[in-house]
């Protein structure tokens, strides 16, 4: 049961890598630099690990796995803004990376003692 | 008062990175900016500020702390993938107590970050009064205190002792 | 060749990402998972951001990047060792197959000090 999970998940998996690796995507705005094709792809793979993350927000059975999808998601963001960055070659997507970072940690640090703080006043 | 001038010098320097390549009314403002952030914040940042004048803990920092810390993280990096793609996964997880003699707040500070970043383990609390960091590991290897400090802490915390707290008096704390 | 050796960074951490967040979805408990994906995605971010710092090269925003490489490596360890901390605190178990919690214990005979003392 768990290694036919496995197999059906990794074939999932490479099959979603080779049609974002194979499929040509119409995207307009990165046609003028030479290194297109692959920022664009990787931009699709980023939002799959998003989607991951999503996942576990939705199904996660604890609030705290809530919380640490939430700030893998953030960290995500980041790493977004700084491939925009490099295709557009517009410099302002990087303060909104690092803008949007430290929004991120402070949130998750509020969450954090949310989740400490509940129990000790009972 | 020179805790104060680091605080202003370092505040100014984030500044004038942010908007890299200064120019003189940006300057301007992250003069008064960083001022500003130096009054209010004062003593709080800086605690011990004559370390700063040591050359040799740059030195070690930079030369030592740093490549050992990037090999780590990526020793780390690949094992974690290596785990998550095994069919089997294979993880004994468990929380060890681990022992350190560091004394100083940054110290302790960064070596729980290091022992974050570094493979299967990660810090989940600090007993600052008995110097004991309570450590989850991905692999339990062994439950022994004594034997769990020297596979974990040891690394990092010769080199961090070098770095900020030799010599400067309060070892014997 | 600055590009090809920024696009060879950025690749990288598109793979340690994928990875962190593959290990949020099949590990057991929460312990685990913080642990996979904080280690993993802190580091394939970092090497996206220091891939695009290769390709833009010293302008304001590969400055930027280098800047939120350090915040990044900075912040992220606290914060995953705050949530650690609150889900612990909060009662969340470990995983049953784990081996050993030192933790808990202590902490129980902490409680049943302050008890006893008050």
């Amino acid at each position: 049961m768990k290694s036919a999970n496995w197999l059906a998940g990794s074939i999932l998996l490479i099959a979603f890598l080779a049609g974002v690796m194979l499929y040509p995507l119409p995207i307009l705005f990165f046609q003028e630099l030479p290194h297109v094709p692959f920022l664009g792809r990787a931009l699709f793979i980023l939002l799959l690990s998003a989607g991951m993350c999503l996942y576990r927000i939705t199904r996660g059975p604890t609030p705290a796995d809530r919380i640490v999808a939430v700030d893998i998601l953030g960290i995500l963001i980041v790493g977004f803004c700084a491939i925009l960055t490099v295709s557009t070659g517009r410099s302002w997507y990087m303060d909104i990376g690092i803008a949007w970072a430290l929004q991120s940690f402070i949130g998750t640090l509020a969450l954090a003692k949310h989740l400490e703080g509940k129990r000790l006043e009972e | 008062m020179s805790q104060k001038v680091i605080l202003f010098l370092s505040a100014l320097i984030v500044w004038s990175l942010f908007n890299w390549v200064p120019d003189p009314a940006h300057l301007l403002v992250g003069i008064f900016a960083a001022g500003m952030v130096a009054l209010l914040l004062g003593d709080l940042v800086v605690e011990r500020p004559h370390l700063l004048a040591h050359p040799r803990r740059y030195f070690y920092f930079f030369f030592q702390y740093i490549p050992v810390f990037l090999w780590e993280v990526l020793k780390a990096n690949i094992d974690v993938a290596r785990r998550v793609i095994h069919p089997n996964l294979p993880i004994h997880p468990g929380i060890v107590k681990v022992k350190t003699s560091l004394r100083s707040d940054i110290a302790i500070t960064l070596l729980a970050n290091s022992i974050t970043l570094t493979p299967g383990t990660m810090s989940v609390d600090v007993d600052k009064d008995q110097a004991i960091l309570y450590i989850h590991w991905i692999d339990v290897r062994s439950r022994d205190i004594g034997e769990a400090s020297r596979i974990i802490v040891e690394r990092f915390e010769k080199i961090l002792r070098t770095i900020f707290e030799e010599g400067t008096g309060n070892e014997e704390r | 060749m600055m590009h090809t050796l920024g696009l060879g960074f950025i690749a990288v951490g598109l793979a340690f990402d994928l990875f962190g967040c593959l290990g949020l979805i099949r590990l057991p408990d929460v312990y685990n998972r913080l642990q996979a994906a904080t280690k993993c995605v802190t580091m394939g971010t970092c090497s996206i951001l220091f891939g695009a710092f290769l390709v833009t090269g010293f302008v304001s925003a590969g400055i930027k990047a280098l800047l939120c490489i350090v915040f990044l490596s900075l912040t992220t360890p606290v914060a995953a060792h705050a949530i650690a901390r609150g889900a612990h605190r909060s009662g969340i178990a470990l995983w049953s197959g784990s081996v050993v919690d030192h933790y808990a214990d202590d902490r129980q005979e902490e409680v049943e000090s302050s008890k006893t003392s008050s």
